[in-house]
């Protein structure tokens, strides 16, 4: 029987302790109208066969040379990172509620939070929030509850920010009454300009959300946007990529160099850049982090460290009166499970790389990118779409659709990037492109000679 | 047992008012709130100035095992928060009815019925049977 | 001078991989850019304004790989996990997960499959066929994988309902109903989707009160949401008559699938009336819990809600397998998600339902329950108080130490921590809050009557230690790597996030 270790002798005096002649009689307090027969539901695989099964389904989807970014990015990971977090005493075990037990993953969640907080130059995170999509949604209900000076509850959402995190935020949020404020884009540059946000002066928002780098890979400034957002008592959520951090500014000093003299308060974002795989989408982990002032506002679980009856140091979680289970319907935010596994991958890939390390990722990424965008641009018929400054990822306008083009790429084992067709149809034949630190100078001259081969034919 | 001072006033949800020379009130929460609850982590007040409806809930108090509400037990504005309290939430465990206040307000409503200490002995009587 | 912190043996105690770092020590081979990182560094560096620049570099840990797989491993050996020991943590379902489970989901095309790649039909197949199979197993119409843990079901599951009374115009319901001994993700889930919450009382026997659940509906109930068997550990019989009382006045029901691994191939939440569902993958159908996530908490609905289920869902036309998004579902509640969930979870059920196979899954509800059974009697048998000692135990039931409470000043907390001395994770301790000093076991189906016993053998002992050495109990644990925690300074003197000095 499938992982179910009862010999039938156990069954016998198991049934005999209890009193009662079968298994079946332990089901009689069912009403019997509501037990089913069997299910429609295939036959029991042996391990073998479903290990057959799963690797003739693997080499269905085949493997290709990737240049789609688009909020999920092909590192590398090394190959501790995963040997490590899938050892059986971190992958089953529990949320760590009995702290005694658990200091491996409470030390590790502390370690992380720890290398969060250095990163985004922030005073305390949490241990993790589903992801990217869902933790700018957490962030947005966080600002509503954190920001007293506003009663509006709206967020100012520029169309640079990812537009499926935009989409989670709507589907999460806005059952609690927040709505989002579009800022449009310039189409020159690519980014949010400070401008588009003078229409809004005096009037209450109770956030703004900046995304750097954008969803274009395009650099907003986002000092001087931070700093009207403060000067009109608004708060800044930002949303970053962890590997960026390596080179630009951290957003604890957006802005406070401005009139305003604060860096952003709430930080957010997809941790799947540090050591996760692409994986189909999933999982990955979310993070957040802000100013202590706001720690109480701020969802998901903490661990702290303490000390033990005998003053010893340890780690336990703390500030849980803010969740769910003691909370209840006043907690701030029903999650309880996070994405645990992944955050220890995490904690892992970020002690190996160290800040040299991810540093190195971060400029080998732009590095490939520029070269992407030089040898993709010497294609007739291919142009960039902004003139800004960029990190690792660029649009790229084609002299005709993109999907038909992406599909031929396809079928030569190539994905060339995101068609933005969907979300941004004012931009034209825009393709969203990115090289990471793993292409080579001959992947990408492979992408160009095979596009080129394309846009030669016919559309 | 249960220390309710004779001089103040009480609601059913256990905070506690006092009547101040000046014709302001101080408010609190119970002895036996404050047990209920155990070791305080942390307490927020209401900023100065905010006005509050009587059974408006305006301040919050934090144990590591529960996060309780605090209601007004009247209408009015609020002209003072306990700052002390912030980095000494412990004060109220340790002293509830005096150090461990939590506001002053200006009343600006009739007040209320609220309970004396008799009836606020009365109440926790049953709601501990 | 030894700087670093010295190991004895086997003693577990590790410092933090901050004190291991010394500047300028790197795991270098694992970087990209040998020849001439310096120079492309300072090329890369002058594209990027001065001002957007970063100018301090992050304090992360300078260490060497065998010193990050030394100090994570060790870290590892710091843990109880399913693994390594009996986990009987009530209403969270710790029951054994197939190593084949993680090697098949991990095979490299899984992995380097991205999210916004063409519909590769391998893994399409596999999310289709789970879909089809939690459709089936739960007696429902549709199933979307993508909320990504209990919670994200359950807030999926009232932003349907609330969704669905909106497009009938029906905008009064707002309320929920929650029973009293409900999990606290209920009454957070039902705020966090804009609605009131009201609670409804249980009987002496842990089945919800009628009486009180009639008296509770009208036009502003917008839905109850019930555990079935209930966070009490006993079947709700009256299930029908609440389904009709609920449905009579206009509301509908939501089934929390938290204890579904009790009724797994027994009894379908849509035969019992519920109109929605929350499954936990990462209970019921064993994928990993991984120190608190990820785990996967796909939803299932009857017929009046599927126009509002989470997108992206996988469809099949004809042979071929395709996302349905948007343009499928115009009415859906959304995305909660950046792409379509915690896919890798999702995959790893997948293969476990495949090893399970159709008579795997009811012997899953079968044995869960004949343990939990086993076990209830056992400690009956041995003094201990079972809190609902006419019933029988569904997967998994309550003892309360009240009275063990009274007579020797013991808690379910002490117990808690002493078990941990015996070898075994601590049961789930007060929860449901409606029992006093309670401890929610739950022993699952994987685990050995052998090792049943020595649980129960394990209880008796420390029954007797209670009453002849109680202080064993109150200091207690003795042989973790650290003593009791002070949580009331954790929490008064927060200390987050280790900070260079100076």
């Amino acid at each position: 029987m499938a992982f179910i270790p009862h010999t039938s002798d156990d069954i016998t005096a198991m049934l005999q302790v209890i009193g009662v002649q079968s298994i079946a009689n332990l089901f009689d307090e069912i009403p019997s109208e509501l037990l089913v027969g069997p299910l429609a539901l295939p036959a029991a695989l042996s391990e073998m066969e479903v290990g057959r099964l799963m690797a003739d389904r693997a080499a269905c989807d085949g493997r290709y040379l990737n240049f789609i970014g688009a909020g999920a990015y092909e590192h590398y990971i090394p190959a501790a990172v995963w040997a490590i977090a899938t050892r059986g005493e971190f992958y089953s075990a529990y949320t760590p509620y009995q702290a005694e037990a658990s200091q491996g993953t409470l030390q590790v969640i502390y370690e992380y939070q720890s290398m969060l907080c250095a990163l985004t130059g922030m005073e305390v995170s949490n241990a993790s929030l589903y992801d990217g999509a869902s933790a700018l949604a957490e962030a947005c209900l966080m600002a509503v509850r954190a920001n007293r000076a506003s009663e509006s509850r709206r967020v100012l959402m520029p169309r640079t920010v990812n537009p499926t995190y935009i989409k989670v935020s709507h589907a999460i949020a806005g059952n609690q009454g927040i709505t989002f404020e579009s800022v449009d884009f310039d189409r020159t540059e690519g980014r949010t300009l400070l401008q588009s946000l003078h229409r809004y002066q005096g009037e209450d928002f109770t956030a703004i959300v900046l995304q750097q780098p954008n969803f274009f890979g395009n650099l907003e400034e986002v000092d001087e946007l931070t700093d009207w957002a403060h000067q009109n008592n608004i708060l800044v959520i930002a949303v970053v990529n962890p590997i960026s951090l390596a080179l630009l500014s951290a957003p604890n000093l957006w802005g406070l160099s401005g009139v305003a003299k604060r860096g952003a308060d709430i930080v957010c974002g997809e941790g799947q850049p540090l050591g996760v795989p692409l994986a189909s989408g999933g999982p990955y982990f979310g993070f957040m982090a802000t100013r202590m002032q706001y720690v109480r506002q701020m969802p998901g679980r903490v661990v702290g460290r303490t000390v033990d009856t005998d003053g010893r140091a340890g780690f336990s979680l703390t500030l849980q009166a803010r969740e769910q289970h003691i909370r209840r319907s006043k907690a701030t935010s029903n999650i309880c499970t996070n994405q645990g596994l992944n955050v220890t991958a995490a904690t892992i890939y970020m002690s190996l790389m160290g800040a040299q390390g991810i540093e190195r990722v971060a400029v080998a990424s732009m590095r490939n990118t520029d070269n992407l965008v030089a040898a993709l641009t010497s294609i007739k018929g291919v142009r960039p779409a902004f003139a800004g400054h960029k990190f690792h990822e660029a649009v790229l306008l084609l002299d005709r659709p993109v999907a038909p083009v992406l599909a031929k790429l396809a079928g030569r084992g190539i994905l060339g990037g995101l068609d933005l067709a969907e979300h941004y149809p004012e931009l034209g034949n825009a393709l969203l492109a990115c090289a990471t630190e793993v292409k080579t100078n001959n992947d990408i001259e492979t992408y160009a000679n095979a596009l080129a081969d394309v846009l030669s034919q016919r559309s | 047992m249960n220390d309710i001072p004779a001089d103040l006033h009480y609601t059913t949800k256990h905070e506690w008012l006092r009547r101040l020379p000046n014709g302001q009130v101080e408010i609190g929460i119970s002895d036996y709130a404050q047990n209920a609850l155990g070791d305080l982590v942390f307490v927020e007040v209401p900023e100065i100035g905010r006005r509050l409806r009587a059974g408006e809930a305006c301040a919050v108090v934090e144990s590591v095992k529960a996060a309780s509400d605090v209601y007004s037990p009247i209408s009015g504005t609020v002209v003072a928060g306990n700052a002390e309290l912030a980095s000494h939430p412990e004060l109220v465990n340790l002293e509830p009815y005096t150090a461990g206040w939590l506001m002053r307000m200006e009343i600006d409503a009739p007040e209320p019925t609220l309970l004396d200490a008799d009836a606020y002995a009365k109440h926790l009587a049953i709601q501990v049977r | 001078m030894s700087e670093l912190p010295v190991h004895p043996g086997l003693e577990l105690r590790e410092a933090l991989i901050f004190s291991l770092s010394r500047p300028g020590r790197a795991a270098s081979t694992l970087f990209p850019l040998h020849a001439d990182a310096v120079q492309i560094t300072e090329q890369v560096l002058a594209q990027i304004p001065m001002h957007l620049r970063r100018r301090i570099a992050p304090v992360l840990p300078e260490v060497s790989e065998l010193q990050t797989v030394r100090h994570f491993t060790r870290l590892s050996q710091m843990n109880f996990s399913i693994d390594t020991q009996v986990y009987p943590l009530g209403s969270c379902t710790m029951k054994y997960n197939p190593k084949a489970c993680n090697t098949y989901a991990m095979l490299p095309e899984f992995m380097a499959r991205h999210p916004l790649g063409p519909e590769t039909q391998g893994f399409m197949s596999c999310m289709f066929e789970l879909q089809e199979m939690l459709k089936e197993i739960t007696g429902m119409r549709g199933v979307s994988l993508t909320p990504m843990a209990g919670a994200q079901g359950e807030f999926a599951g009232v932003a349907m309902i609330r969704a669905y009374h909106r497009s009938r115009g029906d905008l009064s319901r707002i309320e929920i109903l929650v029973p009293q001994a409900a999990h606290g993700t209920n009454p957070a889930t039902a705020s966090m989707c804009g609605c009131s919450v009201k609670e409804i009382e249980c009987d002496a026997n842990g089945d919800v009160d009628l009486g009180a659940l009639q008296a509770a509906v009208g036009p502003n109930t917008a839905g109850i949401m019930l555990t079935n068997p209930s966070t009490l550990g006993v079947f709700e019989r009256k299930i029908v008559q609440v389904a009709r009382i609920v449905h009579e006045a206009g509301g509908l029901l939501y089934y929390d699938g938290a204890n579904l691994n009790a009724i797994l191939g027994k009894v379908r939440p849509g035969d019992m009336g519920f109109d929605v569902v929350h499954m936990n993958l990462h209970k019921t159908f064993a994928t990993p819990h991984g120190g608190g996530g990820p785990g996967s908490g796909a939803v299932g609905v009857g017929a009046r809600l599927l126009p509002f289920l989470p997108i992206p869902l996988v469809g099949c036309e004809g042979s071929r397998y395709r996302w349905m998004s948007e343009r499928d579902l115009p009415h859906s509640i959304g995305r909660l998600s950046g792409f379509m969930g915690n896919a890798g979870v999702n995959l790893r059920a997948y293969i476990y339902m495949r090893m399970l196979g159709r008579d795997g899954m009811v012997r899953v509800a079968e044995f869960a329950t004949l343990n939990a059974n086993y076990m209830m009697k056992r400690l009956t048998a041995a003094g201990f108080e079972a809190a609902y000692p006419n019933r029988r135990a569904s997967h998994e039931f309550i003892i309360s130490l009240r009275r063990e409470n009274s007579l020797f000043q013991i808690t379910a907390m002490d117990v808690a921590k002493r078990l941990l001395d015996y070898g075994f994770h601590a049961p789930t301790t007060y929860f449901p809050l409606l029992v006093p000093e309670c401890l929610l076991i739950e022993p699952t189906e994987t685990e050995t009557k052998q090792d049943l016993d020595r649980f129960c053998d394990a209880m008796i002992a420390i029954r007797e230690e209670m009453q002849q050495a109680p202080e064993k109990l109150l200091t207690a644990p003795h042989t973790m790597p650290v003593r009791r925690l002070d949580d009331v300074r954790a929490a008064r003197e927060l200390d987050l996030a280790w900070k260079p000095v100076g």
